[in-house]
């Protein structure tokens, strides 16, 4: 078994190009939860060219939909969900400054071309282990968009969040080793 | 007849639904023990590991088991004696939205396909009905994620098909959906009848334990060999590679029309979860 790199969010342009395929990380720091409806309306703005209500050059994207949270704790099972379905919007949000996201299985041609060109990363979570990875969460709070419920934007502070790198900034794709 | 007022069934599927989403079927749970211990690739070992630390991690604090806490689709068989005293319909959705509000769970059914504004309350469910005989109602509830659910497909196949066609399309489906459908993978197939038949059976077989055959022998066959090809294509947990891809495949048959030959297959995650109440 490899050693993890641990990693402080947000993520230095030096770390990133370090990064392989393959490689175990751990990510301690800050990321933003968005999925398909939050992505659509992010790229409405960019188009629109209205502000973001988050800023995401330097930031990290999770591809997450949290259960509600119980009182006196920050967040519930919140594991990935299907990255693929947010590869239209990626290179936009990429092409503004986004440094990495995490979600679980592969990514269009298009997405992997815009992650080599902006020297970007994907990292892979454990899928279908929401009630392990809410132990990684310290804080959670709405950022944006609250009227979207699970869909919403969340801020999360996470500690020691497992994460694999399954596409690195040369385009090197775990699903193809 | 006996009856049955609306309020117990309510109280009851509001029980599964809870039981459902935090605590891993006891099969399904096996079933990917069974896999570590035969798994010889280290990441797939590792993720399996994780997939039963996280079992664990939901039982203990009722903690939902996926974020995902799905569509609910419901089972629901009457026995012809029984009379329900109320509106069986209201007290299933009232169940639902109960639990889903006391026990954390993720809202995640729109109003409308289109328009698509979240309804809040997780409802209304899919509601199969049946009726059988005696006077009891059993009611299975199966919350669907859809990372899983978006990897299914029918194919009205020529009735001359082959059951290597079949095998070969149920296999690309599998491959196609990859990482997404979260392998590994609990499949139902639903064969023959008509295209919602095959569909219906294909999210029934679901429910039938893992580690059971289908009963006909031909079927059962079919069965074995569509798993361990599965388990031969290195998919692995996850997507990540190793020797288990698919946990269990699960086929219902049904009589079908001289001109066709419908095959329905739903997928369902590692975290295939449902729970029966008998009433």
């Amino acid at each position: 078994m490899q050693k993890l790199k641990e990693i402080e969010l947000p993520i230095t342009k030096e770390e990133i190009v370090r990064l392989r395929a393959g490689d175990e990380v751990l990510l301690s720091g800050i990321v933003f939860t968005a999925r398909d409806q939050a992505h659509k309306r992010l790229c409405e703005c960019i188009e629109a060219n209205k502000p973001l209500p988050i800023n995401i050059n330097n930031s990290v994207i999770y591809y997450c939909g949290p259960t509600p949270h119980k009182k006196g704790k920050p967040i519930g099972s919140c594991g990935p969900t299907t990255a693929k379905r947010m590869d239209e919007f990626t290179p936009v949000l990429l092409s503004r400054g986004l440094s990495a996201m995490i979600g679980k299985g592969s990514r269009s041609k298009e997405v992997i071309s815009a992650i080599k060109k902006y020297k970007s990363v994907y990292f892979i979570a454990p899928a279908g282990a929401g009630a392990y990875l809410a132990k990684k969460v310290k804080e959670a709070k709405i950022a944006a968009y609250p009227k979207l419920g699970p869909e919403a934007i969340y801020r999360l502070k996470v500690k020691d969040f497992p994460a694999i790198v399954g596409i690195d900034s040369k385009g090197r794709n775990i699903y193809e080793n | 007849m006996r009856r049955i007022k609306a309020k117990e069934i309510e109280n009851k599927v509001c029980e599964a639904a809870l039981k459902a989403n935090f605590e891993l079927r006891k099969d399904v749970l096996r079933s990917l023990g069974i896999a570590r211990n035969k798994e010889t690739v280290p990441i797939a070992g590792k993720m399996l590991d994780i997939l039963i630390e996280n079992a664990k991690i939901a039982k203990k604090e009722k903690l939902a088991i996926c974020q995902d806490t799905g569509m609910v689709v419901v089972f629901c068989r009457i026995g012809s004696k029984a009379q329900i005293i109320g509106d069986i319909n209201e007290a299933i959705n009232n169940g639902i939205k109960t639990a889903y509000k006391r026990g954390f769970l993720r809202k995640s059914v729109v109003r409308d396909p289109l328009k698509r504004t979240n309804a809040n309350t997780n409802t209304p469910c899919v509601i199969h009905y049946d009726i059988i005989s005696g006077n009891k109602i059993k009611i299975a509830v199966m919350p669907k994620g859809f990372g899983s659910e978006n990897s299914g497909a029918v194919k009205l196949f020529n009735p001359t098909a082959t059951e290597a066609q079949i095998k070969e399309f149920i296999i690309s489906k599998v491959k196609e959906a990859g990482s997404s459908a979260c392998p590994p993978v609990v499949l139902g197939i639903g064969i023959g009848g008509t295209l919602d038949k095959a569909a219906s059976l294909a999210k029934e077989a679901l429910l039938r334990q893992i580690g059971s055959r289908n009963p006909k022998k031909h079927i059962a066959l079919l069965e074995k060999e569509i798993l361990y090809a599965l388990n031969k294509t290195g998919i692995g947990p996850m997507g990540l590679g190793g020797k288990t891809t698919c946990l269990a495949v699960n086929i219902l048959e049904y009589p079908t029309h001289i001109a066709g030959l419908p095959v329905c297959v739903n997928i369902s995650c590692h975290a295939l979860r449902s729970a029966e109440v008998i009433i």
